[in-house]
């Protein structure tokens, strides 16, 4: 907990070492996660992702989504091929002729969207019901753990597919089903880290000021609990990224019109025997890429906000 | 222990129940069930003489009650595709999808146990660090996809084996098997290898991390010091111990393998249960996935079981926490 060792991964991080500076929380948290080249790395190729996949429009050479603009005559064809459209494509056409880097590109949008979108409502659910079950104790405890134990006792894509087999495919019902799968791993997470906390003074100190008891729990317990749930959240994107591509995959996830990374992927399962390799390999390695760096990211942010690890 | 038995039997029978509820709630509350359950191709006539067969003018409570009598009685409805039991078309299909689930687990085993081992053995060496990496990309590449690579490079690409299905069976115990016979197992090998990736990871990483707090234990110090060589210290002291856990869940993982199978079955149609769901789910044939849902939480319910039970067995701690809770 003291400045020095801050201050020297500040230098070691190639950051300047501004000692006039007041060392603040998010200073230091800074300091620390660079201390892992490989998260820096893996942090930074996710930003480039991001804003790839945000501004698709504008860097893509064409609109994936707009029929007009695809040229079928220009179907499968291999990477670095000038199409008719006046522009090279630098990694192949599928079928319908679409370019597949701009297809990647809009893919990405909304696996990242699909991603971390269900992962943020399953943080805000799953929590919600955490905490209900640490302050309450007793029943509603005993009701919202039973149910979490139900959860993961089965494998996520069983959960999902029951849930799709129901409500058809929809990128709704994605965004449903992964919230379905995910809620219970911030739920336990968040009841284990507030049980620990709500024994601690300031809540006591709360309690004795009277205030209500949402303002308790909301301005309180939950900013003390949220570390932990942030590395869970950033897992929990990866997962979800997966889940959707795998669901999209199987066709039962995003519609054939607005195509995710996993089906881009499965268009070109049936050119792979023939050799197209390219439909669905580049998809593929947008989507591994995505994955692998926000668990990267995540693994630093664990031993980052872990304070057992804290020197 | 009887005590528990029964408490935990009771608990089973519950969540059994509890999914009947949700699965036929799934078909009659979300969908219409007239159009789940009656063929879309049947006339105005056969709806309505369909609809009173099916009872579904009577409350649904009644409903519910006949529909897990049925259930009971291992009628889970017909596919309207194949025109047969929903119950017996999922059978028929099970030995594949248990084949499957049983090669990865042989993978798991065989490759993950050793090469955790290494890795364990010298953690700081290159050679461990790769198969860390290969264990990490393990957990986060999507299966689908690594299926598909399969098939470009073995089959289209090198042309060793063949892309997909499940090729030529023998007949074992009155079912099908692929392994029995030369060419059957060529076919395995690819959809087992895709299926069991994950697992081979977390069996490495499991082996690992049993390693590496093995060998610093005084019986694996004290072995050495009696003189005992490398080898056998590390096979018969070291992996002797760390078998347990290592077993432990790969048995437990036997269930999730069943149900991840959907995705590799589909990418290298390999005719099993997952194949039959996701085509039932394509066409809409409800009593199928009604069927296979059913019969899949049926398994896992009983798989769970089965290990809380032997968990209570070999530890004691588990059931007095229970008793007193």
């Amino acid at each position: 907990m003291t400045p020095p060792p801050a201050e020297a991964a500040i230098a070691s991080a190639g950051l300047a070492p501004a000692a006039s500076r007041e060392e603040t929380p998010l200073r230091r948290f800074v300091a620390d996660f660079a201390e892992s080249k490989v998260a820096v790395g893996a942090f930074v190729v996710f930003v480039l992702i991001v804003l790839c996949a945000v501004f698709a429009p504008w860097i893509a050479p064409q609109d994936p989504y707009d029929l007009a603009q695809l040229d079928i005559l220009d179907g499968r064809m291999p990477p670095g091929t000038m199409g008719g459209a006046g522009f090279t494509y630098i990694l192949g056409t599928d079928d319908q002729g679409r370019d597949m880097f701009s297809g990647i590109l809009y893919g990405l949008r909304i696996s990242l969207m699909v991603g971390a979108g269900s992962a943020f409502i399953a943080f805000i659910v799953g929590t919600a019901l955490g905490l209900l079950a640490a302050y309450f104790g007793g029943r509603t405890d005993t009701l919202i753990m039973r149910l979490v134990d139900l959860q993961l006792s089965f494998p996520s894509i069983l959960v999902a597919l029951m849930i799709l087999a129901f409500l058809g495919k929809g990128i709704l019902n994605v965004v449903i089903a992964i919230v379905a799968v995910e809620w219970a791993y911030y739920a336990r997470t968040v009841r284990g880290t507030a049980l620990v906390e709500r024994r601690r003074e300031y809540i006591e100190a709360a309690e004795c000021l009277a205030l209500s008891k949402p303002r308790i729990v909301f301005r309180h317990l939950l900013p003390n609990c949220l570390p932990p749930l942030i590395v869970i959240l950033t897992m929990q994107v990866a997962r979800a990224i997966a889940l959707e591509a795998t669901l999209s995959f199987l066709g039962l996830g995003v519609p054939v019109t607005e195509p995710s990374l996993g089906l881009l992927i499965a268009n070109g399962y049936e050119y792979m025997l023939s050799g197209r390799y390219w439909i669905s390999f580049y998809p593929g390695i947008a989507l591994l890429v995505t994955i692998v760096v926000i668990n990267l990211v995540g693994d630093q942010l664990r031993d980052v906000l872990n304070p057992r690890l804290r020197k | 222990m009887t005590v528990y038995l029964i408490r935990r039997l009771m608990q089973s029978a519950l969540v059994v129940l509890a999914m009947t509820v949700i699965l036929f709630l799934g078909v009659y509350a979300i969908g219409d069930p007239v159009e789940i359950l009656i063929s879309p191709e049947a006339d105005q006539m056969e709806r309505e003489r369909a609809i009173a067969a099916l009872g579904l003018d009577r409350p649904l409570w009644e409903q519910y009650v006949a529909f897990l009598g049925n259930a009971l009685r291992g009628d889970l409805g017909r596919s309207f595709v194949f025109n047969e039991p929903a119950l017996k078309l999922i059978l028929q299909k099970m030995p594949a999808t248990l084949e499957l689930a049983l090669a990865a687990t042989v993978f798991a085993i065989v490759l993950g146990l050793p090469l955790g081992l290494i890795a364990g053995l010298k953690p700081e060496a290159l050679y461990s660090r790769v198969i860390m990496a290969g264990s990490i990309l393990g957990f986060s590449l999507p299966t689908f996809w690594v299926g598909l690579m399969l098939i470009m490079v073995f089959a289209v690409q090198l042309g060793w084996l063949p892309s997909t299905g499940r090729g030529p069976t023998a007949e074992f115990l009155g079912v099908q098997w692929s392994f029995l016979t030369a060419d059957g197992l060529r076919y395995l090998i690819m959809p087992a290898l895709n299926l069991s990736l994950f697992k081979i990871s977390l069996v490495i990483r499991l082996t690992r991390a049993g390693v590496r707090e093995t060998v610093l234990m005084d019986y694996v110090k004290f072995a050495r010091a009696k003189g005992l060589s490398q080898n056998r210290v590390i096979f018969v002291h070291v992996l002797k111990n760390i078998l347990i856990p290592v077993v432990t869940v790969t048995a437990l993982e036997f269930g999730s393998t069943i149900a991840f199978s959907v995705v590799t079955e589909s990418v290298f149609a390999w005719p099993g249960m997952g194949k039959l769901i996701i085509d039932s789910i394509y066409v809409l044939d409800r009593p199928v996935i009604v069927a296979y849902l059913m019969i899949i939480v049926f398994m896992f319910i009983v798989l769970n079981f089965t290990v809380d039970v032997l968990y209570s067995v070999l530890d004691p701690r588990v059931r007095l926490q229970d008793q007193k809770a």
